[in-house]
């Protein structure tokens, strides 16, 4: 069962590096926050098969902070390149 | 351009509630289990932040009509007032108190002091955050 659980955090962190390909040559900005976003959620995923490891119930707040984060962090780049401007004074104008 | 960002506004009015619990859920738990008040803050501020990207500041200036930098002197008082009232008891600045109390709908419960220190931190953390963003983000 162990030996399952170092595979896959062994798989998890070659995906990452695989994305961080796609960091450091990727053509455009979307393609990097898209990574960013990919890379958040494999993070996700390795502290989980961490916590599993170290038979400890403590970084599931981990895994939900993560999880916030990354999308609040995805969410306010993406609005970055759409408007320029990240948070408006008044939107309707 | 006039831009129509409905699923983000729609998916903010669910996602704002689940990470406000959270953090509820974060400052108290801060005793037995990682957390407190400082993370607890940092994921209101999150929350508020979240609010403020999908909607623009004025709106979000009238749902929460607070003055935040009030906020950080509330915090800065509980704490202060925690510390202090230990004094009246003749005991060391800072001794906390706690004691087992039976609440009507929690039954059992332990009640500690150090929560109104945490209250005070978790006040001081949001107060402050979100004056920096307002203060940074404001401007047109």
């Amino acid at each position: 069962m162990m030996t399952f659980i170092w595979v896959s955090l062994l798989i998890v962190i070659l995906s990452m590096l695989g994305v961080l390909y796609r960091i450091f040559r990727g053509p455009s900005t979307p393609d990097r926050l898209i990574a960013l976003d990919v890379i958040g959620v494999m993070f996700i995923s390795a502290t989980a098969l961490v916590s599993i490891l170290f038979h400890t119930a403590f970084f599931f707040e981990v895994i939900l902070l993560l999880a916030v984060l990354s999308f609040i962090g995805t969410v306010s780049f993406s609005k970055f390149i759409e408007k320029g401007e990240i948070i408006e004074r008044d939107r309707n104008r | 351009m006039k831009t129509n960002d409905v699923i983000l506004q729609t998916g903010t009015k669910v996602v704002f509630f689940i990470i406000f619990l959270f953090s509820i859920h974060i400052f108290f738990a801060g005793h037995f289990a990682p957390g407190g008040g400082f993370v607890g803050g940092l994921l209101t501020t999150a929350a508020i932040v979240l609010l403020l990207l999908a909607f623009d500041l004025k709106t979000v200036q009238k749902a929460l009509p607070f003055n935040f930098m009030i906020v950080v002197a509330i915090g800065l008082l509980l704490a202060l007032g925690t510390a202090a009232g230990s004094i009246i008891f003749n005991v060391p600045f800072f001794t906390h108190a706690f004691g087992d109390f039976y609440l009507p709908l929690f039954g059992e419960s332990a009640l500690h002091t150090a929560m109104i220190f945490d209250a005070g931190v978790y006040l001081v953390v949001v107060g402050s955050t979100i004056t920096m963003i307002q203060t940074i983000g404001g401007d047109s």
